[in-house]
């Protein structure tokens, strides 16, 4: 790895927040995800509506939440309403990004965030999907942040929780998914993947500074597709990095 | 007239079901309309409406706008198989499971501490199978569960979960839809025994008005057969009437009123006090081994005669002054 001066968190956030464009809504997961919507909002994207699973609406968040139903997720919004509405916009078609973790992925794009082992007696008992399934159904484009090793991107999930592609092309609208939805793009810290359209298949689209397309190749279980041209990611700027660590004094995520 | 085709089926626990014409009948004849004083104390209000096996579920969001008061109470009576609805369940879910007064869970989200991490007391349960996950939900789907029940109808139908194994281990049933025919899950209405709620502001009739984000407890406080809140302040009923579209919670549906001034500490109560990070992280250390769970409990609950002595423990007013300038971005 060549030297930097920022941190793989730190790039992770910057490269999730340049995905989010402008004049759209996003519903953000706790983490990462949070960090990267507000860095949004805070630069290239100041009238994204942020959108909190609680019931926030259209916060200015002044600092990173612990949590998706904590204060700052409605400081200074434009409504503080509840689940109930927000969950109802999202089935409505109001919602363009859901921004996602996981634990395990597969080729579509499924995940898990319920169990690693058997559910009845797991060997590890994960929250659960917590409004992961909701987002990951109702939201036109899905975001996903998360490790990458062969133990995270699977063959076979340990648990479905979270609707990806389910198990290929038209699937989705099969269940009775929201029409035209499905996850959009997945960032780890080896790479950015999208899903070839007529697959629904995973695959690389860019590496990361120092990160080759080997790397990102071998570290998953199923077999990546990958496209003609891989890109390489862009840094942080200062800009971005101050910004960041402005959100987050305490350093929970950029320390991290 | 058209069959209704089932296509799949949940095989988790139907918590709190009930068909809704029992359920009529049991509110007509046990939910008094009557404009009567209900305040009471938290030993009083667990001892009266929480009783061993009972299903309860917490308002606010897991560690924001919790009733902690009432949640230490159940531990220090040490009631045994409650079972929790997990909708969005965290430090409450942590204390209760940890302590073994709940040992059955619908998790929605249940067993982490968001940001924080996991949950080291609760997970220990699951994984050993002290306690169990009696069905998996969504956030969405267990507030429609409520918003079902508040209605008084049998199930409410949603577009999520589907295809998912989180719906295989729900208690939903999807059916093909009989206007679009395209598949549909159903949520059955749910019921729980007991809602504990806590609200910055209460008359002693149980009118309460809630400050920031309603997260579902307009939902839950409906559908719940009993609700206990506790509130920062009891205000007087012309507070209420003055502003009667603030109501977020009608006296009708309110069993027990108690004013418990800072009873979500250690969570957050937006506009007031901050999470006290340092206390949480305190009970996240300690409860990393069974051990350590019991002497946190053996000093912050059975240690102390009341919530008021555990106030002082954890720092009394100048800690809670702190807190307040945390949440008010003064500090």
């Amino acid at each position: 790895m060549p030297n930097h001066d920022y941190t793989q968190t730190e790039l992770l956030v910057t490269v999730a927040s340049s995905l989010l464009e402008d004049r759209k809504s996003a519903i953000l997961g706790t983490g990462l995800p949070l960090l990267a919507g507000l860095l949004a909002q805070k630069t290239h994207a100041p009238s994204l509506l942020l959108i909190f699973e609680a019931g926030g609406v259209g916060a200015q968040v002044p600092r990173l939440p612990v949590s998706v139903g904590d204060s700052r997720t409605f400081f200074r919004a434009t409504m503080a309403g509840s689940m109930h509405d927000v969950m109802s916009a999202g089935q409505a078609g109001h919602i363009d990004y859901g921004f996602l973790g996981a634990a395990q992925i597969d080729r579509y794009g499924n995940l898990n965030t319920t169990v690693l082992g058997p559910h009845n007696l797991p060997n590890v008992r994960l929250p659960g999907s917590g409004g992961a399934a909701d987002i990951g159904s109702f939201s036109w484009q899905t975001i996903v942040i998360m490790q990458q090793d062969r133990r995270r991107f699977v063959r076979k999930l340990d648990f479905l929780t979270t609707p990806g592609y389910l198990d290929g092309p038209g699937a989705r609208e099969r269940a009775g998914l929201p029409y035209g939805t499905g996850p959009y793009r997945i960032i780890t810290p080896l790479g950015l993947y999208d899903f070839e359209p007529e697959s629904k298949q995973m695959r690389l689209i860019a590496v990361h500074p120092g990160v080759t397309v080997e790397a990102a190749l071998t570290a998953s279980e199923f077999e990546l597709l990958v496209a003609e041209q891989v890109a390489t990611t862009a840094a942080p700027t200062a800009e971005q990095l101050a910004i960041m660590h402005e959100l987050d004094p305490a350093g929970l995520i950029v320390g991290r | 007239m058209r069959r209704t085709q089932v296509i799949a089926e949940g095989r988790g626990e139907m918590l709190g079901w009930h068909e809704p014409d029992e359920n009529r009948a049991w509110v007509r004849d046990n939910k008094s309309r009557a404009l009567v004083d209900k305040r009471t104390t938290l030993a009083q209000a667990v001892e009266t409406w929480i009783p061993d096996g009972s299903f309860i579920a917490i308002g606010g969001f897991g560690h924001v706008r919790v009733p902690m008061a009432l949640i230490y109470e159940i531990v220090r009576q040490r009631r045994r198989n409650l079972a929790l609805a997990g909708k969005t369940a965290v430090h409450d879910c942590d204390v209760l499971v940890g302590s073994g007064c709940v040992n059955r869970v619908e998790a929605a989200y249940s067993f982490g501490h968001e940001l924080r991490g996991l949950s080291a007391a609760s997970r220990r349960k699951v994984e050993s199978g002290a306690c169990t996950v009696v069905a998996e939900n969504s956030n969405a789907g267990y507030q429609w569960r409520f918003l079902a029940a508040m209605m008084g109808l049998p199930f409410v139908p949603t577009r999520l979960m589907l295809g998912t194994e989180t719906l295989k281990e729900s208690c939903a049933i999807v059916i093909e839809d009989p206007f679009t025919g395209k598949p549909v899950a159903l949520l059955p209405a749910c019921y729980p025994d007991v809602a504990l709620l806590h609200v910055p502001r209460a008359d002693k009739f149980g009118n309460c008005q809630i400050d920031g984000i309603l997260v579902e407890d307009y939902e839950l406080s409906r559908a719940a057969r009993r609700v206990i809140v506790t509130t920062e302040q009891i205000v007087d009923e012309e507070v209420i009437r003055q502003r009667p579209w603030h109501t977020a919670i009608p006296y009708h549906v309110v069993d027990a009123v108690i004013e418990v001034p800072f009873a979500a500490h250690p969570c957050n109560m937006p506009y007031l006090y901050f999470f006290d990070e340092e206390h949480i992280a305190e009970w996240r250390t300690l409860s990393k081994t069974q051990e350590g769970a019991q002497a946190y409990l053996d000093k912050y609950v059975f240690g102390v005669p009341d919530f008021a002595a555990y106030l002082e423990l954890v720092g009394g007013a100048q800690r809670m002054e702190e807190l307040r300038r945390i949440e008010l971005l003064e500090s």
